[in-house]
Formats: C-alpha cells, sequence, structure tokens
C-alpha cells in the first residue's frame, strides 16, 4: 500500500483540509494530495475525506452549494466502485445534501455552537471504521459545529437502525440528534459521515488518539 | 419570452424542531407582545426569470425547489408567481 493516496478535497470555505492533511501524513504516514473541488478526474486517489469547514459560507444550507461542484459530481461513480470516503463535520453534510447519505443535519437544539469533547458510543462495525473489538466500546472525540443535530424522518430512522447503518451515538447528547446519532454509514459501507472531528485526535500532546482508528482504515479495501 | 416575479418561501417542516423561532418566540415574550402561540423562521427567495410561458417556468421553478432552494428531507416549500 505504499502508493495509497488519500484524496482531501478543499472547498472555498473549508478550514480542516490540512489538519486532516497533517493527521494522515504526519501521525499515519499516509500519502494525501489536495483535490481542488473544480476537480472532477479522482482517477490518482483511492480514497477520499471531505473535511471540515464552512463550504461556500454554509449559504443557504450547510453542504448545499458544494453538492453542485464538480468533484461531487465525480464522487457517485468513485463511491460506486467500492473507494472508500470519509465525511467529517461540513463533509457529513455535504454527504447528506448530495443523498450519499440518508437525513440532514440541522441547528443544534440549543443554538449554541458547541466545541468540546465528547464521549461517543461505536454501535456498528460496519465499513471497519471503529476498533470495537469490544461488545460495546467508548471513545472520545471533539465536536466544533452549530449544525450538527442530525434529523431523519422515522421510517429512515428504523432503515438504519435495522441495517445497522449507525456508526456513533453521542453518550450525552449535546445537540438534540435524533437518537443520539453522531455518525452513520451507507449500507454498503464504504462510506462514513460523523459530526466529530477523528483528524483532532490523532496526538496524544493535543489530547488523544481516539481518531486515529477511522483515518488509518481509509486504507482498507 | 416572457419574465416573471417568482417569491419562494422555504419552511422547516412541522415534524423538525426550529430553535432559532424558539428563541425568537422567547425574546418576542420579552419585549411584552402577548398571545404568541407559535413562531417559526423560514426564507424567502426572490427570483426573476424568464421563459416561454407560464407553465415552462414553473417547471424551473419546481426543480430548483426541489433541488437546491429546499432540502425536502427538513423543509417544505411553496413560491407564487407573478407575470411582469
Amino acid at each position: 500500500m505504499d502508493n495509497f493516496t488519500v484524496g482531501v478535497v478543499v472547498f472555498p470555505g473549508s478550514n480542516c483540509d490540512r489538519d486532516v492533511s497533517w493527521a494522515l501524513e504526519g501521525c499515519l504516514d499516509i500519502r494525501t494530495k489536495y483535490l481542488w473541488h473544480e476537480s472532477s478526474d479522482l482517477s490518482d486517489v483511492d480514497a477520499i475525506v471531505l473535511p471540515g469547514g464552512f463550504s461556500y459560507g454554509d449559504y443557504l444550507r450547510c453542504g448545499a452549494i458544494a453538492r453542485f461542484s464538480p468533484l461531487i459530481n465525480a464522487l457517485d461513480e468513485f463511491v460506486k466502485s467500492g473507494k472508500r470516503v470519509l465525511g467529517i463535520c461540513n463533509g457529513f453534510q455535504i454527504l447528506t445534501e448530495s443523498g450519499f447519505l440518508p437525513g440532514a443535519l440541522v441547528a443544534n437544539k440549543n443554538l449554541n455552537f458547541i466545541c468540546d469533547d465528547v464521549e461517543l458510543d461505536i454501535v456498528s462495525s460496519k465499513g471497519g471504521w471503529f476498533n470495537n473489538v469490544d461488545e460495546k466500546q467508548t471513545i472520545k472525540l471533539p465536536i466544533a459545529h452549530g449544525e450538527g443535530r442530525y434529523h431523519c424522518d422515522p421510517d429512515t430512522l428504523k432503515k438504519l437502525v435495522d441495517n445497522e447503518l449507525i456508526a456513533l451515538r453521542y453518550k450525552k447528547n449535546p445537540n438534540g440528534s435524533s437518537f443520539d446519532i453522531a455518525g452513520i454509514t451507507n449500507e454498503k459501507g464504504n462510506v462514513l459521515g460523523l459530526m466529530p472531528h477523528p483528524e483532532r485526535a490523532c496526538d496524544e500532546i493535543i489530547g488523544g488518539t481516539d481518531g486515529l482508528f477511522t483515518l488509518k482504515s481509509l486504507i482498507l479495501n | 419570452m416572457d419574465q416573471f416575479a417568482v417569491k419562494v418561501f422555504v419552511r422547516l417542516r412541522p415534524s423538525v424542531l426550529d430553535p432559532a423561532g424558539e428563541a425568537t418566540k422567547s425574546a418576542s415574550i420579552k419585549l411584552g407582545a402577548e398571545g404568541i402561540k407559535s413562531l417559526r423562521i423560514g426564507k424567502m427567495i426572490e427570483v426573476k426569470i424568464e421563459g416561454n410561458g407560464e407553465n415552462e417556468v414553473r417547471e424551473k421553478i419546481d426543480l430548483l425547489c426541489d433541488r437546491l432552494f429546499a432540502n425536502t428531507v427538513i423543509e417544505d416549500y411553496e413560491y407564487s408567481l407573478e407575470k411582469l
């Protein structure tokens, strides 16, 4: 896997792209390549991260404008081919807006922008994104969002539960998310969207390493 | 070509909690306004658009509302249309 390259997408307004690249290159020795949102050539990357931030200034709705970028248009084929896509925070919002994941992310219940460490239960091992060898494992990751309240209709929620698509649930719900949902996968398991930031938990010196496993799992086939 | 002025209203679905609406309701009560039973905040989008007649313009606006202006997972929309 020496040549395995993770594409880190850069939209106008992305602000976690360099953090993701630092975590992958500096902590995990995984090669990365920045992908400008106007590019639709994904031929030389093996996995993709949609990083956090405020793509297009969060205009209209978070992730709503990013959905129409050439890169997101090209993502459909990439996902269908089984390659892995990780959407973090604004990346998760883009994945729901563009229909790769069900539901939507709306304003936090208490209207606060929440910047905190949260404890999360790993609910599903689908896609191998988390290291849950134990029956019920808990990890701690930072969150930083104003619009992270996951919402979906009851039928979609049932489908998420029945098909084990809920990856992470907050132990103590910070934002009013339905069913305490913090992250979900698609049915195949190769797309993960989550509000917490694994790239900000990759070194003890900044408070923890619980995010390493998820980033490392980008190189799974 | 006819020109139309369209006003699109986008609202959170009734089942979706509107914390900004709740906060504004609370402030309205603090201002002394009485009798407010509910307050919800939406968006209004004004579009000037050309097309061959009302039907064609409605088709375009339907597409815009459904695919861009509203996220139908959480929002409903309606619009009014006026020929200029």
